[in-house]
């Protein structure tokens, strides 16, 4: 039995496999985060009998590319009222919690490496939840903060609407996963994972279907995607806390959304089905479960309108708030009796 | 402790120097080409109409204030929720306890009108 890879048995080689996997991670976010936008528009398309894009490349597979290089080279506007530093801050204070997430995801078992176990995680910490739930709670500050320091009207009530929307279903989510927790009795990524080993019926999707759902719903409001997309319903507020931002900065906002998309997957595919488990390579399986839900968030856009503001209100607070308590109480008493 | 947090340490420092990296790249090399229009608040081209930094709804305090206490008490159920199973009878009771003390203040809230939105 091969020793587990450490700082103290081999400083080195624990190091460059460290960056060596966060760089494929990260590398591997940012190419799904550019072809999300292709894969939105293309099945988005379809599903109003569209083509999507076409032009650019085979079936139009170079279109993120060259969405890329055209952002880049647009011109950066800084409005002349607007409070520029936090202006500037902003989109970057989005962007980077929603990247750093994936550290505690699993995407496998182990390896070996040069005669040690390596671990198929960036890494693996005891309060990985708790650690998610701080970086989604930081990403709450950079859209305030955008809708604030852009000093337009638009900004500002979807920024505010967006800090009240996302506080309200984050409190929802975070009570409809300890339901998932009083069962793995940990709150380490890697511990959840591992107790759902063995067979395809430990997955927590089967003992736990109502927090699954909460978890899915209430995700979708906290990453603002359809039909929760209040902060920039488009037809009212433009585009909420982004009708200011240009040129790479604007991108950032979009790279962001997407980014988030893939950690929320990635989350419900580790707490509820299982994570890297299944039939193919580690990896491969929790990509698969990924695609899954980004094509079923993608779907969902396609089919439901935006709900109005009282109505999101009212379901945060009155239903998915007491399911959630209710949720726990009742696994609680599965759980005793 | 080190071994699991300076992942994490490297991976800030990369998604930082992206952020920074990429918005300064399309600050260098974007055209620069303002005007007074340009830089003015985007109001669907009218003229505009005083400022942003108006008064808004008191609602959306209330909404933070509410999700502070209910945060709390999500924050006191995930320590629970993981050792419950050693607990058993005595930890169900005990937060059966907690959680009735909330909901009587939920309710409150509630009949108060604190969560109606017109």
């Amino acid at each position: 039995m091969p020793e587990m890879l450490s700082l103290s048995n081999d400083p080195i080689l624990f190091l460059s496999v460290m960056v060596a996997k966060i760089l494929v991670v990260f590398i591997v976010v940012v190419l799904i985060v550019a072809y999300a936008t292709y894969a939105e528009r293309k099945i988005i398309g379809r599903m109003q009998t569209r083509l999507g894009p076409t032009m650019t490349g085979p079936l139009g597979l170079l279109q993120p590319i060259a969405d890329g290089l055209k952002l880049f080279f647009k011109e950066d506007i800084i409005p002349a009222q607007s409070s520029k530093f936090a202006f500037i801050l902003a989109p970057m204070m989005i962007l980077v919690p929603a990247f750093i997430t994936v550290a505690v995801i699993p995407f496998g078992d182990f390896i070996t490496v040069g005669g040690y176990l390596v671990p198929l995680h960036i890494t693996d910490l005891n309060v990985g939840i708790l650690y998610i739930l701080a970086m989604a709670g930081l990403g709450v500050y950079g859209i305030v903060l955008a809708g604030w320091a852009s000093n337009n009207k638009y900004s500002l009530i979807g920024g505010i609407r967006s800090a009240a929307q996302m506080v309200s279903y984050e409190l929802a989510a975070g009570l409809s996963m300890i339901a998932v927790f009083m069962l793995s009795e940990t709150l380490s990524l890697r511990g959840i994972v591992d107790a759902q080993a063995g067979s395809v019926l430990n997955w927590y999707i089967f003992s736990q279907p109502l927090a699954f759902c909460l978890f899915v719903i209430t995700s979708l409001a906290e990453i603002n995607r359809t039909p929760f997309d209040l902060p920039e319903a488009e037809t009212e507020l433009v585009s909420g806390f982004c009708t200011e931002y240009s040129s790479m900065k604007y991108a950032l906002f979009f790279m962001a959304e997407y980014a988030n998309m893939i950690v929320v997957s990635a989350i419900t595919a580790t707490l509820f089905l299982g994570g890297p488990a299944g039939p193919f390579a580690g990896p491969i399986n929790l990509l698969l479960k990924i695609f899954f839900f980004m094509f079923l968030f993608i779907w969902i856009r396609a089919t439901f309108p935006r709900v109005r503001y009282d109505q999101l209100m009212f379901m945060g607070w009155k239903v998915f708030l007491p399911l959630a308590l209710l949720n726990i109480v009742i696994t609680g008493a599965v759980i005793v009796f | 402790m080190l071994e699991s947090y300076l992942p994490i340490l490297v991976l800030i420092t990369i998604a930082v120097l992206f952020a920074v990296g990429s918005v300064t790249f399309s600050f260098i090399f974007g055209p620069k080409k303002p005007s007074a229009v340009k830089l003015a608040p985007y109001e669907c081209g009218m003229p505009l109409i005083g400022t942003a930094r108006e008064r808004f709804s008191v609602k959306f305090y209330i909404v933070a204030m509410l999700f502070i206490l209910f945060d709390i008490e999500a924050v006191f159920l995930y320590p629970w929720a993981v050792v419950f199973k050693r607990l058993g009878m005595f930890g169900f009771i005990e937060m059966g306890v907690f959680i009735i003390i909330l909901l009587v203040g939920y309710v409150y809230v509630w009949k108060k009108g604190a969560l109606e939105w017109e």
